[in-house]
């Protein structure tokens, strides 16, 4: 299925105009201060040109911060029946997603679905979705995506990658539905064999601007109790608020809350984020709390990702190296460093 | 796709105050639906999540047997938000049963084998389900000898007085009921769960221990097992944790890498070895 496209930068407009008939388009949009993810009407409105990456992860696109799951009724014949509401998410093609946070949705697609269960609020709105990623030309200063088995130009959880070549797109499709988004369009030519060469040469160029190097062989090979009865976490956890930036602006944090909501004769049941930083987060009714201080709520948070995800998920890493966390932290607590003294720890 | 939340309707048959405290209470629940009931296949050990409309959901261990026809039977020690809602509902009231979720008692590597199974206060509830399901005629032909040893503090603040006095009554169970201290009105055992154990001494040849109690309980007689030379391997018991989704998703109940709502909640001695003490 392997298959090249070239897509004129002066050609957008008419190419979202064509696929507004399928497709409800989303792509970069810059609000104030903010780079986010948003509904776009015109070509003109998305920062394709001009951003590194969106100031929160796109993974609200598909997991919403505050969503109604069920509802119910206090009275009559159905009284205290929890029903499903309407999940009909529209059919959405997503211009800009980085090769991390692409990534992120490969992952998130492990986590939402186990041998048993599949996250139906997930991959409805997932399922709806064709991705079309844009490579990056120029990483940031705290991206560290080749550490962890991503890269500026990766193309998991991707339906078309999308290399910037200046005046001109190179799409390469990835599966059925970036072929299907890219079927019947008129205006996008064949590349030439330099095409091919220029996007391969931004990715090396890129791969080589990467400065942040990590290694993590220490920490894949040894076990969770090695690592958790590390000395490093008495010192890691010092500086942190638990303030919980980290995990909301995280690309593979995914923890939920299921809260009930009343209304005057119903009410609804609402999957809100949460973060592991917060001391309610695991505290049992009874008062007892297993992971009682900073201390363990930290040591959580980067075991989860470094360790307790690649041992359940063949590998996997559970973080793509976008550095959201190290630009957002209040107090620099750089995820880097505390993986480099994981991985060198006795 | 099936969406993993949402909660079979049940309506509340009747309702025990099982304890002399009034404080733990035993709901019968019966589905409202047919199909409901057929699609509620589980094992003992398993768990489900009550929901009661306006205040959540709640992770309680099934007490039911699957052998005992169709309803479901729910232990709940009121300590929260929802167990307390739980506690104020009564028969007729329908509320949510979304299950069943997590593993089960590792009934294949039990058969064969004579069972232990050791409980102490509240935590008595799956363990009351392993017992009848391994007493049912079909099943009892599967198991070795079947030896229970239960404790609480009082006589009172015993579960399940019904059933235990039937137990008591069978021969192919060996039934050691104990409560803390001497009680007006107690002629049964009197000590604490590790020595009362250590008294039965359970042979550990070609047997499996289910070991469900307060955390005091289980540290004493853990060595208790070990001399009468059960290995880790053998020691079976189930975790708790604060639980939201029950199918490993949502991410809070984690031990390590294992999540108690979806790899557990029953884990052996061996795997709790090597997991952190997050529980």
């Amino acid at each position: 299925m392997m298959k090249y496209k070239i897509l004129k930068k002066n050609d957008l407009s008419a190419f979202l105009d064509a696929l507004k008939e399928r497709y409800k388009i989303w792509g970069p949009r810059s609000e104030g201060k903010q780079i986010k993810f948003a509904p776009i009407s015109d070509a003109g409105l998305m920062c394709l040109d001009k951003f590194q990456n969106s100031t929160m992860s796109p993974k609200n696109i598909f997991f919403p911060q505050s969503e109604i799951m069920l509802s119910f009724r206090r009275s009559g014949e159905d009284a205290n029946i929890y029903k499903e509401t309407e999940n009909k998410p529209s059919t959405k093609a997503i211009f800009g997603i980085r090769p991390c946070d692409a990534r992120a949705f490969f992952l998130l697609d492990m986590i939402f679905k186990n041998d048993q269960f599949t996250d139906t609020y997930w991959f409805s709105k997932r399922d709806a979705a064709t991705l079309i990623g844009l490579g990056c030309n120029e990483p940031c200063s705290s991206c560290f995506c080749t550490s962890v088995d991503s890269h500026p130009f990766g193309e998991k959880g991707l339906d078309v990658l999308a290399s910037d070549l200046g005046d001109r797109y190179l799409l390469k499709v990835l599966t059925e539905k970036g072929e299907k988004l890219l079927g019947g369009l008129s205006f996008l030519d064949d590349p030439k064999d330099t095409d091919l060469a220029e996007q391969k040469a931004l990715s090396k160029k890129a791969e080589d601007t990467l400065s942040s190097k990590i290694s993590l062989e220490n920490i894949k090979s040894k076990t969770v109790l090695q690592l958790y009865n590390q000395d490093c976490w008495s010192e890691v956890n010092e500086p942190c608020l638990n303030c919980g930036t980290c995990t909301y602006v995280c690309p593979t944090c995914h923890c939920f809350d299921i809260q009930d909501e009343v209304y005057r004769d119903g009410g609804v049941r609402i999957r809100n984020w949460d973060s592991c930083m917060s001391w309610l987060f695991t505290v049992h009714a009874t008062g007892h709390n297993p992971r009682p201080s900073k201390k363990e709520r930290v040591r959580q948070r980067f075991m989860h990702k470094f360790k307790y995800i690649p041992v359940k998920r063949a590998g996997e890493i559970g973080c793509v190296g976008c550095g959201r966390c190290v630009n957002l932290c209040p107090v620099n607590i750089d995820i880097r460093e505390v993986v480099k003294t994981m991985n060198s720890a006795k | 796709m099936k969406n993993p939340y949402v909660p079979y309707p049940v309506r509340i048959d009747n309702t025990v105050v099982e304890t002399e405290d009034r404080n733990i209470k035993s709901f019968k629940l019966r589905f409202l639906s047919e199909k409901d009931r057929a699609a509620f296949d589980y094992l003992p050990g398993q768990f489900a999540q009550l929901s009661v409309t306006g205040k959540g959901e709640i992770p309680i261990g099934i007490a039911s047997s699957p052998t005992e026809g169709d309803h479901l039977l729910f232990t709940v020690n009121k300590v929260g938000v929802v167990t307390t809602a739980l506690h104020n509902l009564v028969e007729g009231d329908v509320m949510g049963v979304r299950g069943p979720l997590g593993n089960s008692y590792p009934f294949d590597r039990m058969k064969g084998k004579d069972v232990i199974i050791i409980g102490g206060g509240y935590a008595f509830t799956t363990l009351r389900s392993t017992i009848v399901y391994m007493l049912h005629k079909d099943n009892r032909p599967d198991y070795g000898k079947i030896t229970l040893i239960y404790g609480a503090r009082t006589p009172g603040m015993l579960l399940y007085k019904e059933t235990l006095e039937e137990w008591s009554k069978r021969d192919d169970i060996d039934y050691n009921v104990t409560v803390d201290r001497e009680a007006p009105g107690w002629t049964g055992r009197v000590g604490f769960v590790p020595a009362v154990t250590e008294q039965v001494a359970p042979s550990s040849d070609n047997a499996i221990a289910v070991i469900c109690g307060p955390p005091v309980m289980i540290k004493f007689t853990l060595p208790v097992m070990t001399k009468l030379g059960f290995t880790p391997e053998q020691t079976v018991t189930s975790l708790e944790n604060r639980m939201k989704c029950g199918i490993g998703i949502c991410g809070r109940c984690n031990v390590g890498p294992e999540y108690v709502c979806k790899d557990g909640p029953v884990f052996t001695m061996a795997q709790l070895k090597e997991m952190p003490q997050e529980y």
